[in-house]
């Protein structure tokens, strides 16, 4: 059994960090349509925000940020995203994932592929951080963490 | 057997090399990739993208366009690999207490 100690110092450091790279996760997300990043990218720092609080903080202050249990249902709705934008616009008469045909009225398919590519990259990036902190989750279970 | 290993990680560290010396220099605008019909007479797709990438979704990251729209398939296919890996490790790490018996 491992030692538990508790540093302020640390805590401090990692809840100022924190909101500034998940900020900045959410940047690389919106932005993947005019620089380099994306759903995937964006996801994996989004994760990392989130997993920098439960290392410097343990199990009971990461309680208050995502609870364990949310993990999989934020995976699973992060790939529905995805599927349900395809077979929406598989539904309105397009094929599956083109995003020309969803049902947004006043738009041009070009700019509703514009949108399309925004959502899915949206749900790219909320699979990817509830699986990489479920990863974490399920690797930690049962060790004495802080 | 060590030998054996240091010798067929050399015999593949060899072919690889070979094989290396016959790859086009990158950024050559005379490649066969970069040309807009290729040699059997068809249009190559990369040029269409290119050309079209823009016109089609209004985004200026042509990676994007071709990521999330042109191969979006593709990319969900990803995405379902990431989400089964998190569910493997949810069946295989977790710890569940269960009395046998």
């Amino acid at each position: 059994m491992r030692r538990q100690f508790h540093s302020p110092i640390v805590l401090l450091g990692a809840r100022l960090l924190s909101p500034y790279i998940m900020v900045f996760g959410w940047y690389v997300i919106i932005h993947g349509h005019y620089s380099p990043g994306g759903g995937f990218q964006g996801g994996a720092l989004l994760a990392a925000s989130v997993l920098l609080i439960r290392v410097a903080g343990g199990r009971r202050i990461a309680r208050l940020q995502i609870q364990e249990f949310a993990t999989t249902p934020l995976a699973v709705i992060g790939v529905l995203i995805y599927f349900a934008t395809g077979l929406v616009a598989m539904a309105m008469g397009g094929y599956f994932l083109d995003y020309g045909a969803l049902p947004i009225p006043g738009m041009d398919p070009d700019w509703l592929r514009y949108t399309g590519i925004l959502i899915i990259e949206v749900g790219i990036g909320l699979a990817v951080m509830a699986i990489l902190v479920m990863i974490y989750d399920n690797m930690v279970k049962g060790e004495d963490y802080a | 057997m060590k030998a054996l290993k240091v010798l067929i990680l050399v015999l593949f560290a060899g072919i690889l090399i070979f094989a290396a010396s016959d790859l086009p220099f990158r950024g050559d605008p005379d490649n066969l990739m970069h040309a807009e019909e290729s040699i059997t007479g068809t249009t190559v797709k990369g040029s269409y993208f290119i050309q079209n990438a823009y016109r089609d979704a209004r985004t200026p990251n042509m990676v994007t366009v071709v990521l999330g729209d042109y191969r979006s398939i593709d990319t969900f296919g990803e995405q379902v690999v990431i989400y089964t890996a998190g569910l493997i490790t949810l069946l295989v790490l977790r710890k569940t207490r269960r009395r046998r018996g």
